[in-house]
């Protein structure tokens, strides 16, 4: 009966796997709680930042000498691409949207005739992109967040590699692309645009709030150093503020992404289960109906 | 003044919120020198250096809460004073000896730092360190 003997590894065999995907779901689902509180406590900071810097743009008058951060280079030839994925698979589609987001992004550049460069953080995004745009990657952050908390310096670091190459002239637009955590079920790849810096197009900026950051930002205000000089201190540390901000998200998707994926693999491996179980079943009525009949067949015969 | 006045205080790092209490006076290390904030503070931003913030909870408060921030941005209106550092230490938790050590260590660094960024990143991070030690010392001749 090799047949029957088939049937029951492969049952066990999908059984183990049930139990391994099952496990990852739970593991998922702890550390995605991990970072959304963490994702939750930096909020505030996101916020008040932000607040800042609508209060000082609103105050000063942009113009020629206002900071490169903020006005940009005057062009708009080489972009940079900072490409915010996980280090580890069996997310679901969550690494390869992001890829196939960054890469079409890209070939749009291309159609137009423009240079564009790649910082990846997360060894997914190096490794897809690698294949077609090895030459365009310039540098790849990878380990970030290790197993526990992912840490503001990690964030820093790469906000400082990030104005070193641009005050160095590498590039004149940098737009950052990650995985907006929408919800446990959503993950959108979005991109946002770090340099020159643009206020994001908040949605929570709902009537209410709009309203209540005009009255604010009628206030009068005092600067201390002046305007010019605060928003230069300012610029860079909100690089920081939203790589930072985007690393958490991202952390924060991709356990979600492995939550949803574990658990369809969950649910799949019972289904199959419970197919090769009648399969099995049948194939064992059938062996007992031909012994009975060749019995029956023999006895007949006497 | 018939009643004792305070304002919302907050200090928050980027990782979390570390404080958030109601205050009488706040005196903050601004970048073109140190100020202290009252109920009623008229609309400021300011940077902040790398000094100790002293916070009072309350007008006879006369042992302030003194926390080390390693710069920052001050955010002060009527009813409000927001403070966003990346670092922030409680002044009690740092110990001169260690504080010490590390400045030798770093003066050390330099002499066989390789390279100008090098050199520049540990420079900050030594001036960092003294201002952290002027903040222990200067409690202690309190």
């Amino acid at each position: 009966m090799a047949n029957l003997k088939e049937y029951r590894d492969r049952i066990v065999s999908v059984k183990s796997t049930r139990k391994i995907t099952a496990a990852m779901k739970m593991v998922a689902a702890s550390k995605l709680k991990k970072a959304q509180e963490q994702a939750e406590q930096s909020q505030p900071y996101a916020t008040s930042m932000a607040e800042m810097m609508g209060r000082v743009a609103s105050n000063i008058d942009v113009g020629p000498g206002s900071s490169p951060l903020l006005v940009g280079t005057g062009k708009s030839d080489v972009t940079l691409f900072i490409v915010v994925t996980a280090d580890r698979g069996l997310c679901g589609g969550f690494n390869s949207n992001l890829a196939r987001r960054a890469k079409l992004e890209a070939q749009t550049l291309e159609r137009d005739g423009k240079e564009f460069k790649f910082l990846c953080v997360g060894r997914k995004g190096y490794e897809a992109l690698k294949r077609d745009y090895e030459g365009h990657i310039i540098k790849s952050f990878t380990g970030i967040g290790g197993k526990n908390r992912i840490a503001f310096s990690e964030a820093d670091e790469i906000a400082q590699f990030i104005l070193e190459q641009f005050e160095a002239g590498e590039f004149d637009v940098c737009k950052l692309v990650y995985n907006d955590f929408k919800s446990i079920l959503t993950q959108t790849p979005v991109e946002q645009q770090l340099i020159p810096f643009k206020a994001p197009e908040s949605e929570e900026a709902n009537d209410n709030d709009s309203e209540e950051q005009e009255e604010k930002a009628a206030l009068f205000y005092d600067f201390e150093p002046d305007e010019q000089e605060i928003l230069g201190q300012l610029l860079p540390k909100n690089l920081g503020v939203q790589i930072f901000r985007a690393l958490l998200d991202s952390a924060a998707g991709e356990q979600a992404a492995r939550m949803t994926a574990m658990d369809n693999a969950t649910r799949n491996a019972g289904d199959m289960i419970n197919n090769l179980t009648l399969q099995y079943n049948r194939a064992r009525q059938a062996a007992i109906t031909t012994e009975l009949i060749e019995i029956i067949s023999g006895a007949e015969a006497v | 003044m018939t009643e004792a006045q305070t304002f919302d205080f907050e200090l928050v790092s980027p990782e979390e919120k570390l404080i958030s209490e109601p205050a009488s006076m706040i005196v903050i290390p601004g970048e073109e020198g140190d100020f202290g904030v009252l109920p009623n503070h008229s609309a400021l931003v300011s940077s902040i250096r790398p000094g100790v913030i002293e916070i009072f909870a309350n007008d006879n408060d006369e042992e302030p809460r003194r926390i080390f921030v390693s710069g920052g941005f001050a955010d002060v209106s009527e009813t409000n004073c927001t403070i966003l550092a990346e670092e922030a230490i409680n002044v009690k938790d740092l110990s001169k000896g260690d504080l010490e050590q590390t400045i030798r260590n770093l003066t050390e660094d330099i002499g066989m730092a390789e390279g100008d960024a090098d050199k520049t990143r540990i420079e900050q991070k030594l001036a960092l360190t003294k201002s952290k030690l002027e903040a222990v010392t200067g409690q202690i001749a309190l």
